[in-house]
């Protein structure tokens, strides 16, 4: 069985009492250790299906079945311990705490981990994935003190710091300049090669999509290359 | 999550902003500030208004004889006669909650001087322990008799205002002597006015006595009741005053010549005991302790009733208690004032700091915090406030209540309870007000909160 497989999702929003459908039978899968980019023009859904596949939103109806198990109903506190365990996040804009130093930052999600670790555990896994990620030289330095680049790279440390098996990268590349973009998506290929990690890239930029094994691209809320459903729901 | 890492968390999160802290903290500083200060000085009232009442006499307590009932006949309150002066120095030495006590004979006779003469409402033969007793140590002028005095019947007196303005015409009586029934006393001492008490009676036409002088030299007609040859006390003269002196100075008579030549029985009652309890909240159990010694120095069956009453002043300390209960409450009706505008302080700082952070708990819900998570946090945030501002407001509550009792000169009371409220008022007041905003923060969709500009 594969890490990932949707079945069927739909996703729609309230607009007050008119439905406006965002996802209309997304059906996927995605194997271990794979490089997949996400693409889709801004409105195609793009977003809401990396918030479904990221634990932080629930489907309207069908089937996410996750590393063999159906969590498409789950409760709000299990969600969060999927968030904290099987899934790392990377964000366009860092999101890293102010006047916190990167050591700080890497080891925040340990805290809400039910790992057992004690403070100098703590500390040693996070300075690991600073230098893994080569920033063992700026582990004390606040996030003000980081440029753009070394800010993401932080934040991918943030990101492995519970050893999650899949790393979801929200447009990582985004506000970076080619260069640095270039060096960040070498290390999200390292990570996939050398730690099997499986990486799922979200972006519009097809430069970037390249790095990825396979590209899945949506579209008014389907999968482009999947047929559109017609009235009777039957498939044409 | 673990606590120590939440406050840990909370702490840095108020290092953040440094200066926004110590502001929100400021309403809580001034709120518990006040709950010290004002409870301090409210104790220290408390006190005034304690002493002042008891000079009023407030913790008198009075033991007077009861009734004597002789053939279905009964003489009333005060007529049995075995109150003794023994009882009193019993009643000082075994009853802890009693400070002092004194032994009263009264009088009523003509005082003359001179050409004048007057009849004083009170003549009291009593002990020196009268004046610190009715909390009047202070004299106008002169020195109070004393223990020697008693015991040697001397004839000395303290005189009250109204007497020295009768006899003397507001002129000194030091070392003058009054008559009173052809005995001479020397005043050597004159009262502070004291004014009239609480049914009108002045409290300054009193003459104070040796209770000995009183007794023996002018009220020594009285016999007694016939009734009390059993139960009243008699001092014989082997009853020496000066325990010292351990060697008779006369042969010992024998039985015969006893009965040859009779000694005239002397009644060593006293009329009453008046006692002060050490403050108003212990009477109930000097009475107790007073009841307890007295039934057994009179022997008495646990069946039969007691020989004496004890009275004590519920009027004024009624009064007493119901003023400073109502001081209290006041205060304290400030003090929770000031504490929720505190509190409102920092709801408001909360929900402004909750809307600020909205990307950082959308993040720290991306990462796998639960919303339980979430609130814990900056319900731990808005505790830490109000302890740091409990923790200030107490050091500067005692540092100005200090600072009023020596340059104001209030009497202040350094008050531990008020101390232990106002940590748990506070910590209360960053729970109530804290709750709220921190409930908001771990209701916010991960997805908006994480977008959130």
């Amino acid at each position: 069985m594969d890490l990932i497989e949707l079945k069927d999702i739909h996703k729609t929003y309230f607009l007050g009492e008119v439905p406006v459908p965002v996802l209309r039978g997304i059906t996927l899968s995605i194997a271990h250790g794979e490089f997949v980019a996400l693409m889709g023009a801004s409105g195609s859904g793009k977003s809401t299906l990396m918030n479904l596949l990221g634990c932080l939103d629930q489907a309207s109806s069908g089937e996410y079945w996750l590393d063999g198990k159906e969590i498409s109903r789950l409760s709000a506190n299990e969600y969060a311990r999927l968030r904290n365990q099987t899934i790392g996040f990377v964000f366009q804009s860092f999101n890293l705490l102010p006047r916190t130093t990167a050591l700080e930052n890497v080891m925040m999600p340990l805290t809400y981990s039910r790992e057992n670790l004690n403070e100098q555990q703590k500390r040693q896994r996070a300075a690991d994935l600073l230098r893994k990620v080569g920033l063992a030289d700026r582990v004390n330095h606040q996030q003000s003190q980081l440029s753009g680049g070394q800010q993401q790279r932080v934040a991918i440390a943030r990101s492995l710091v519970n050893q999650p098996s899949i790393l979801l990268a929200d447009e990582p590349t985004g506000n970076l300049d080619s260069r640095t973009s270039t060096e960040l998506l070498e290390m999200f290929r390292q990570l996939n090669d050398t730690d099997g990690i499986t990486v799922i890239l979200v972006t519009h930029d097809e430069n970037v999509a390249q790095w990825a094994q396979r590209t899945i691209r949506i579209k008014d809320g389907l999968l482009e290359g999947s047929v559109e459903p017609d009235e009777a729901g039957r498939v044409t | 999550m673990r606590i120590h890492i939440t406050i840990k968390t909370a702490l840095n999160a108020l290092r953040r902003n440094v200066l926004r802290t110590l502001l929100t903290t400021l309403g809580i500083v001034i709120g518990v500030a006040a709950v010290i200060s004002m409870m301090e000085i409210g104790n220290g009232a408390t006190m005034a208004i304690q002493k002042t009442l008891a000079s009023i006499g407030a913790n008198t307590l009075a033991v007077l004889p009861g009734a004597a009932n002789t053939g279905g006949i009964n003489f009333g309150a005060g007529t049995l006669m075995t109150l003794t002066p023994q009882d009193a120095d019993a009643i000082v030495k075994e009853c802890p909650a009693l400070a002092s006590v004194a032994p009263v004979v009264r009088a009523r006779t003509q005082v003359v001087y001179g050409n004048r003469n007057w009849s004083p409402t009170y003549i009291y033969g009593t002990t020196p322990s009268f004046l610190q007793v009715r909390e009047w140590t202070d004299l106008e002028e002169g020195e109070s008799f004393d223990e020697h005095d008693v015991r040697n019947s001397n004839r000395v007196c303290l005189i009250g205002q109204t007497i020295v303005r009768e006899l003397f015409n507001g002129r000194s009586p030091l070392g003058k002597e009054v008559r009173l029934r052809n005995v001479a006393f020397k005043v050597v001492g004159v009262l502070k006015m004291k004014g009239a008490n609480m049914m009108g009676m002045d409290q300054d036409d009193i003459l104070l006595a040796p209770w000995t002088t009183i007794k023996y030299r002018v009220v020594a007609t009285s016999l007694g009741n016939s009734s009390q040859s059993e139960s009243a006390t008699t001092i014989s003269s082997s009853n020496n005053p000066y325990e010292t002196i351990s060697t008779s100075l006369y042969p010992v008579p024998s039985v015969t010549e006893q009965s040859s030549t009779p000694q005239p029985i002397r009644f060593a009652n006293v009329d009453q005991i008046l006692t002060a309890a050490r403050s108003s909240g212990s009477i109930p159990s000097a009475i107790q302790q007073i009841t307890m010694l007295l039934r057994e120095r009179h022997h008495l069956k646990t069946s039969s009733p007691n020989d004496f009453n004890v009275r004590d002043m519920t009027e004024i300390t009624k009064a007493m208690s119901s003023t400073t209960d109502m001081i209290t409450k006041l205060l304290l009706c400030v003090a929770m004032i000031s504490l929720v505008v505190g509190g409102v302080g920092i709801m408001n700082i909360m929900l402004v700091s909750v809307t600020e952070r909205t990307r950082e708990i959308g993040l720290r819900m991306a990462v796998g915090a639960e919303p339980g998570d979430i609130l814990r946090q900056f319900l731990t945030e808005a505790v830490v406030i109000c302890l740091l501002g409990g923790t200030m407001g107490i050091i500067l509550g005692r540092t100005s209540s200090y600072i009023i009792s020596s340059v104001l000169h209030w009497p202040t009371a350094p008050s531990i309870a008020a101390i232990i409220a106002s940590v748990i008022v506070s910590a209360s007041v960053g729970v109530i007000f804290g709750f709220y905003p921190a409930w908001k923060a771990s209701r916010l969709n991960p997805i908006e909160a994480l977008r959130y500009e």
